[in-house]
């Protein structure tokens, strides 16, 4: 197990350097604008553009100006340049926003994912089961970029029901801040309910042929202990490695197109509002505080696999 | 081919009419065919129905319905809603903003790069991931190992993040690199980003393919009348792969679709002056409350093209592959798996 953790930690971070690497690369050196200017914004002044000169050390080697920047991003020092704030207090000051729209829409997208996924497995080919294939290719179709505006059109501006969007703080008010992640929280979940539900139905057929439910079914068992005892809960190791990297996909992905819809005030709108402005700075935190966040996920992810699942770490060591 | 069921058919025509069979497959092809004649009549419809260009701004303007003169934006800058054919075809889905240019003129302009990146794209990907496939499945050794080394990470990579990052960085400083040079507004700035994202979900499949196919009788004998590695490689394995890789390329136009379409949304995708069904979603979000169909038909648009396209390729997997128990699921993962904006989890499944 020691060994295993330790190669996987070497792993993340070879991936993570490999990352930084890329994005120095993408933002220093292949535009063939100066890269002061782009950082500068698009209405710099010229002394702000030799600050920034001098400040990031573009003079200095490649390797030194990858150095500059890495340190920057460690110390938190790296700033967007008109106004002049930086960009680590943003992204913390972001954070439970996001939290909140990704952990709700993952109870939901969880809750749901199973519910479907058990009531179909039990009754395999039955019309829940059809019913339930169509919606999850239909559910994968659909863009968050479609649903979120008819979701917003139909229930905020014609049933005025929810608000259409904007984030109030838990603390705040934790009723206000149900009701206005409710739609965001549903356009987030939808995608994955399907697929989810897909997921767990397709283990559970799969356990279902495994000796010890026939021998829990021979020692007399009631076939809802069966179901839910031994099929659905051995069922769940995939679905739950899975749901790692779902998650992290979708902090990084799904949701700073729905913080861009909902106007919710988070890290994804922050992001959002850079790229619509094409202020670099905050691009180049955001993609790289997020890239190092979701591959720490997806390493611990792995681990708790492994971990949960001997078969895991005892494959890789024999395949070596 | 062993075990060929009919003397006279090949497989390939057995498959397709194993396709053809299946209406909801064909159901949904006629509407993919019909999503690209209509981008393809775009200049038509321009030219001689709407009498405009999908940049082109009425912001003054006015147009005669029934003999009477309406605003194409109005005073307070509401742009007119869907006119038919009330003004001869003109301003058929109504303007799209404050700029009162022809929403449907856009529509199809729109569809036109959509597809074409999508398209594009997907292309790109997949040469690239059979090129990769083979080359890791046959030589294995370290060659394997660099090549699902470096598939593994872009896998466990935020991609949707980063390649938003590339784009915003690459559309706002242009790009250099020795003789090759592009400008910050290059249609190949978003292609190439969606491509190189995308190679690990069709490379890892089939790099598993051919390490299993390299194995066979076929191959051994190939080498024994002593063919080359390229020889084996793309003369001998390269055909068994076909039906793996034209489903694949399918469902990942699919998906690169969705993807561009997220980039250009948030404006690190498709720039103007050209413009994508992404890149509409913007305007009409905006103006979500004054004419919701604006940001809507874009979108649907798009999910329309996604789902024909998936429905699409699962077909195929099932013409192709009769005996694959996968079916629709096999889809279902993919989709989940390569879903830059979405899922992208299917990591564990596979």
């Amino acid at each position: 197990m020691t060994r295993f953790i330790v190669r996987r930690l070497v792993g993340m971070v070879a991936v993570l350097f490999a990352v930084s690497v890329v994005v120095f690369v993408v933002f220093m050196v292949l535009p063939k604008q100066n890269p002061a200017q782009s950082l500068a914004g698009k209405n710099a002044t010229p002394l702000l553009v030799e600050n920034i000169e001098a400040e990031w050390g573009f003079d200095d080697p490649l390797p030194q100006q990858y150095l500059t920047m890495m340190e920057k991003l460690f110390t938190g020092e790296l700033v967007q340049y008109e106004p002049r704030i930086e960009v680590d207090d943003k992204i913390i000051e972001g954070i439970p926003a996001t939290f909140s729209l990704t952990i709700g829409a993952a109870v939901i997208w969880l809750f749901f994912g199973l519910l479907l996924g058990y009531l179909s497995a039990i009754r395999a080919g039955g019309w829940l089961d059809r019913l339930l294939t169509g919606v999850s290719i239909a559910g994968i179709s659909i863009p968050v970029f479609l649903l979120a505006p008819v979701l917003i059109y139909l229930f905020a501006n014609q049933l005025e029901i929810f608000p259409n969007g904007q984030y109030v703080p838990f603390s705040e008010d934790p009723w206000e801040w149900a009701k206005h992640l409710i739609l965001p929280w549903v356009t987030l979940a939808a995608i994955s309910i399907g697929f989810y539900s897909r997921v767990v139905r397709s283990n559970m057929l799969d356990v279902m042929n495994e000796d010890y439910v026939r021998t829990a079914r021979a020692k007399g068992l009631g076939e809802r202990q069966v179901m839910t005892r031994h099929v659905l809960r051995n069922s769940l190791i995939p679905v739950i490695t899975l749901f790692g990297l779902d998650f992290g996909a979708t902090i990084a992905g799904t949701a700073i197109i729905t913080e861009a819809i909902y106007d919710i005030d988070g890290v994804g709108l922050y992001a959002a509002e850079a790229v619509e402005k094409f202020e670099l700075p905050p691009i180049m935190g955001v993609a790289l505080y997020g890239s190092f966040f979701v591959v720490f996920m997806n390493t611990l992810v792995d681990i708790a696999y492994a971990y949960l699942d001997p078969r895991v770490r005892l494959g890789e060591s024999a395949s070596e | 081919m062993p075990n060929e069921p009919s003397a006279e058919r090949g497989p390939w025509s057995l498959a397709l009419r194993r396709f053809f069979r299946n209406r909801l497959a064909v159901a949904f092809l006629g509407v993919f065919v019909l999503i690209v004649l209509f981008v393809l009549a775009a200049p038509l419809w321009a030219e001689h129905v709407a009498e405009t260009g999908p940049n082109e701004e009425h912001i003054v303007e006015q147009i005669t319905v029934d003999g009477e003169k309406l605003d194409v934006v109005s005073v307070e800058g509401k742009p007119i809603g869907p006119q038919w054919f009330a003004a001869d075809g003109k301003f058929f889905l109504g303007a799209d903003g404050r700029l009162g240019r022809d929403e449907m003129v856009r529509l199809m302009y729109g569809g036109r790069i959509s597809l074409l990146v999508a398209i594009s794209a997907a292309l790109i990907s997949t040469m690239l991931a059979v090129v990769l496939g083979l080359l890791a499945g046959y030589f294995r050794g370290w060659t394997d190992t660099v090549i699902a080394r470096v598939l593994d990470a872009i896998w466990s990579l935020p991609v949707f993040l980063i390649a938003l990052s590339i784009g915003v960085a690459l559309a706002t400083g242009g790009f250099k690199l020795g003789p090759l040079e592009l400008s910050g507004g290059s249609l190949i700035i978003p292609i190439g980003i969606i491509s190189i994202f995308t190679v690990p979900y069709i490379a890892r499949p089939i790099r598993g393919q051919v390490l299993a196919l390299s194995e066979k009788e076929f191959v051994e004998a190939a080498v024994a009348q002593g063919a080359g590695p390229l020889r084996v490689m793309f003369g001998e394995i390269l055909p068994n792969l076909a039906s793996t890789v034209i489903v694949f390329f399918t469902l990942m136009i699919a998906n690169a679709m969705i993807f561009e379409a997220g980039l250009s949304f948030l404006g690190a995708g498709v720039q103007p002056p050209n413009s994508s069904w992404g890149a509409m979603i913007t305007t009409g979000v905006e103006l979500l409350k004054v004419q919701p169909l604006l940001a809507i038909l874009p979108g649907a648009m798009i999910m329309l093209t996604v789902l024909s396209l998936n429905i699409i390729g699962d077909a195929l997997r099932d013409a192709l592959d009769p005996r694959g128990k996968q079916r629709l699921d096999a889809a279902l993962q993919f989709e989940a798996q390569a879903g830059a904006t979405g899922t992208q989890g299917g990591a564990a499944l596979s």
